[in-house]
């Protein structure tokens, strides 16, 4: 086990890059996420048909395939960024095809009858979004968008594999190839990171379902 | 069209629907149109690139076709092992966990959330280094040894996803039935067996459906970490022969996404015929949930 205790340092830092990686990852597609979400279910038939091939290319694509599409199509066209900035901007495009559909789902689980009875008691549109379907799809949203980041959560651990560098699975793969540690002790660390970050991502997300579940 | 947010339009709020409709689409054809100039600038409609891939008559075309194939098939091959094992072994362990006491379900929900929390490339990693560096030899298996670690470790964390969608296809059955199943005399082990497990079943399909899915897409992790020559790693060697990422790419995304859209519209007809039939039927759409996100895999 001294693989891991001698290397705590590197492993700490590993840890907060992969970190980093799921922080940056969740912001972007959650924004993103709701982004063609709104698009999906807009009376604008151009923008929901847009949505519509967003989500069924990414969803039904592999990760990996993304990022390799991410990492060595786009610099045939002259657009070269570093793996760090490939890999996030892969990662948030492919989850955001899961959030969209998981905001989306929220926003048909109102009832039509609670938007009608909005409009019948005189609120404009942006009241009766705003303050009467919102509010309700949102947290209605929560449990399966929240299952959604924990998921890409784990899937940062390919972007890690992809070669981003210094993040933890870097990290094990330098200990053992470089450095000659044995697989096993060196990967349990690697695992026992990643399970920090997805059991107490769980434990977070079981606490604000909690506060936010509607009983219908 | 309406919904829960606008009411069905009237004449001026479908004008304006349609006014943004034309709109969005300019704005689309335009980002479409960026794109093909900066493809096209950068030589990326060469025939000479897209050729062995689309083109019969090309000499490289047959070559590179039948690599593709026998990649398609390694996917395959290794998708079906896998979801196979991971039906087998998830229903034992949801079975085990719905019949043991208290106790002796500690391990195996242990069991169940360590898997379920790894990321499962660390898994299939962890499996390959570990049964190498144990000298656990499975040279007795046909095939490569890769494709027996990519199996086992798509399988430890598949099954458990699916001894939860197990676990929940029972929960969603009314409670009616396993009550009946007891008061007629029945043991917990052959209500299970004969009452509550076939319905289950049923309930489950499209949840299984959208998990081959996810196993499908999963299998492409090996080219990843170079475990195991499947579509997508055949692909990354033909396109550093051929020089054409792009073009390669987008074939192999293409045959992705084909199959899995088909898959994921077989399991919503699926779940559509299963919610009209039956009243007693527990509820398809919750157990689909209980897999975890959809499809992210």
């Amino acid at each position: 086990m001294e693989a891991v205790t001698e290397n705590l340092d590197l492993y700490w830092s590993g840890f907060l890059r992969s970190l980093g990686i799921c922080l940056w990852a969740m912001v972007g597609s959650l924004v993103l996420g709701a982004l063609i979400a709104a698009f999906r279910v807009s009376p604008v038939a151009s923008l929901r048909a847009f949505g519509t091939a967003w989500v069924n290319v990414l969803r039904n694509c592999p990760l990996t395939v993304v990022l390799f599409f991410m990492a060595f199509g786009l610099p045939e066209i002259g657009i070269n960024q570093s793996f760090y900035f490939f890999g996030v901007a892969g990662l948030v495009l492919y989850t955001s095809a899961f959030v969209c559909e998981a905001i989306r789902a929220g926003i048909n689980s109102v009832p039509a009858g609670q938007a009608e009875a909005a409009r019948a008691i005189g609120l404009t549109f942006t009241q009766n979004l705003g303050s009467v379907i919102m509010p309700q799809a949102l947290r209605t949203s929560v449990p399966p968008v929240g299952s959604v980041i924990i998921a890409m959560f784990k899937n940062s651990a390919v972007v890690g594999a992809f070669g981003v560098g210094r993040d933890l699975y870097s990290v094990g793969r330098d200990l053992t190839s470089a450095q000659g540690y044995s697989y096993i002790p060196v990967l349990l660390g690697v695992a026992v990171g990643y399970l920090i970050i997805t059991l107490s991502a769980g434990a977070l997300l079981g606490v604000l379902e909690r506060k936010v579940a509607i009983v219908r | 069209m309406t919904s829960v947010l606008y009411d069905e339009p009237g004449p001026r709020a479908r004008r304006r629907a349609r006014i943004a409709t034309v709109v969005g689409l300019l704005l689309i054809l335009a980002l479409v149109a960026v794109a093909v100039r900066r493809l096209d600038e950068r030589g990326q409609f060469e025939r000479e690139l897209w050729a062995p891939l689309i083109d019969p008559s090309d000499e490289t075309f047959p070559r590179v076709w039948e690599l593709i194939g026998q990649g398609v098939v390694a996917t395959l091959t290794a998708a079906g092992l896998a979801i196979a094992a991971s039906i087998v072994v998830g229903i034992l362990l949801g079975t085990a966990r719905m019949l043991t006491g208290r106790a002796g379900r500690v391990p195996i929900v242990g069991f169940i959330e360590l898997f379920r929390g790894l990321p499962v490339i660390i898994t299939i990693v962890f499996v390959w280094r570990a049964f190498e560096e144990l000298g656990i030899d499975i040279g007795f298996l046909p095939g490569d040894d890769g494709l027996w670690y990519l199996v086992i470790g798509l399988t430890l964390y598949n099954s458990v996803i699916i001894a939860e969608i197990l676990r929940a296809g029972v929960q969603s059955l009314p409670s009616g039935q396993r009550e009946a199943a007891l008061a007629v005399g029945m043991s917990e082990r052959t209500t299970m067996r004969l009452v509550l497990l076939p319905q289950a079943f049923r309930v489950m399909l499209p949840a299984l459906i959208s998990q081959l899915v996810v196993v499908l897409k999963d299998t492409s992790l090996a080219a990843l970490v170079a475990l195991y020559t499947e579509t997508l790693r055949t692909g990354q060697r033909l396109y550093q022969t051929l020089d054409n990422p792009i073009q390669v790419l987008f074939v192999i995304g293409v045959l992705f996404i084909v199959v899995n859209y088909t898959l994921s519209k077989i399991a919503v007809w699926v779940e559509r015929r299963l919610s009209r039939s039956t009243t007693t039927s527990g509820d398809a759409a919750a157990v689909k949930a209980a897999g975890g996100a959809g499809s992210i895999g």
